[in-house]
């Protein structure tokens, strides 16, 4: 129970142990520790920003869609439209070709009946002239009243 | 043991005996020594082999149970611990396991090891004390190199001049000088011999119940009697194991909290 030189060795005894304990027990596990604390932390992080890029992905692809129904709209309007334009296209144009048709058809009418007209009115005018040939018995100069004639067809 | 039976002053004697060698100051306390150095060994021996298989990921049995002594520690000195100072965890490691370990000597029965010794010795009055924390000279070890480190962080910290200062203006003032003097010299002095006192007190006194306990057995307990005494002493041995399962752990810990405070105040410059 007196206090002696084993005081002495247990000094020596505890400075080591100190020694011993930070270089084998505490210095590694110290490291251990702070080494999970980061693993951890890194880990938390990595999952919020694994949420996040979740959360934008998921935006990203309502906007695609949104967009992609937009477009298809559009589409659909444009063809729509394009198909009305061409079936009024091509009503405007056969109206047209009928209205062509029909003109080209009255220009031959026209032509005939002008045509028909001339040679009647040939016609007429020899009827005429070798009527008054006969009506006369007399040659009729043609020269001398082929004016007189021509006013004449002119009035048929 | 001696062939005859002893006397209860003579049983208890004997086992506050130290087994020494030496005389004078020149004593060694053998058991002391050795027992403390091998707990010492069993620290390190199992620090080095949980160190050898260390898992980063999920921590095995071995290594969470440790894990969460160094945490507790780790955690008791960043409370009362506000500086950095690299050597403060690896002390209070130390100081809780080891004391915690000596102490945990008192657990054992209490003639288990003297019995196993003096068989194996051949000697029956070989003498063996396995608690080295009812040893002054352990305890006081352990507050004096603590008190070293505090006077050391003083001067470091306060510079010398500061130190000095300290024993001459506190707690009084500049004109109680005197005074002062004496206070905070027996302030400072108070810190390593509390320590060591207060530990060896406790300890030692858990280890004199013991022995007062078992000398139920031993003096009473003589034919028929023995059917009485001897449940009691069982009864009565468990009850106290059980208490100083919490005081050798609580004297641990308080020893540890103690240095930490007490270093944290070396560390303080404006005293």
């Amino acid at each position: 129970m007196n206090i002696n030189a084993t005081v002495i060795i247990q000094i020596i005894s505890f400075v080591l142990l100190i020694w011993f304990v930070n270089k084998v027990l505490w210095g590694p596990m110290s490291k251990l520790l702070e080494d999970r604390q980061k693993r951890i932390a890194d880990g938390l992080s990595a999952a919020e920003k694994g949420k996040h890029e979740l959360e934008l992905a998921e935006k990203r692809a309502k906007e695609v869609l949104k967009d992609a129904k937009l477009q298809a709209q559009n589409v659909l309007s444009q063809a729509e439209k394009r198909s009305t334009e061409i079936v009024e296209d091509a009503k405007v144009k056969a109206a047209e070709e009928a209205e062509r048709i029909k003109a080209a058809a009255q220009a031959d009418i026209e032509q005939e009946i002008s045509r028909a007209r001339e040679q009647l009115r040939k016609e007429v005018a020899a009827l005429v002239v070798s009527g008054a040939e006969k009506i006369l018995h007399k040659e009729v100069d043609a020269k001398a009243h082929n004016e007189m004639l021509d006013a004449l067809v002119k009035q048929i | 043991m001696s062939a005859e039976k002893p006397s209860s002053v003579e049983y208890i004697q004997h086992h506050l005996q130290n087994n020494y060698v030496g005389s004078g100051f020149w004593t060694f306390h053998l058991d002391t020594i050795i027992v403390s150095a091998m707990l010492g060994m069993l620290i390190i021996g199992v620090a080095a082999y949980v160190g050898r298989r260390l898992e980063t990921g999920v921590p095995g049995g071995l290594q969470n149970f440790i894990e969460s002594i160094l945490d507790f520690v780790d955690k008791t000195v960043r409370e009362s611990f506000p500086y950095r100072n690299p050597l403060i965890v690896p002390l209070a490691l130390t100081i809780f396991l080891w004391v915690w370990l000596m102490n945990f000597m008192d657990l054992i029965p209490i003639d288990f090891f003297p019995y196993m010794f003096q068989l194996l010795t051949g000697n029956p009055d070989a003498y063996l004390k396995i608690v080295p924390t009812t040893d002054l000279n352990t305890t006081l070890a352990l507050a004096l190199v603590v008190f070293a480190l505090v006077i050391y962080y003083n001067v470091k910290f306060k510079g010398f001049v500061g130190y000095m200062k300290v024993f001459l203006f506190h707690p009084f003032g500049k004109f109680l000088i005197p005074v002062n003097i004496v206070m905070t010299f027996i302030e400072e002095i108070a810190k390593p011999i509390s320590l060591a006192l207060r530990l060896f007190g406790n300890i030692f006194a858990g280890e004199l119940v013991f022995m007062l306990i078992a000398l139920i057995g031993g003096t009473m307990a003589v034919g028929a009697a023995a059917l009485f005494w001897a449940p009691l002493q069982a009864i009565l041995d468990l009850g106290w194991a059980i208490f100083h399962i919490l005081i050798i752990t609580l004297q641990a810990f308080i020893f540890m909290v103690l240095t930490i405070v007490y270093l944290a105040m070396a560390h303080d410059e404006a005293h």
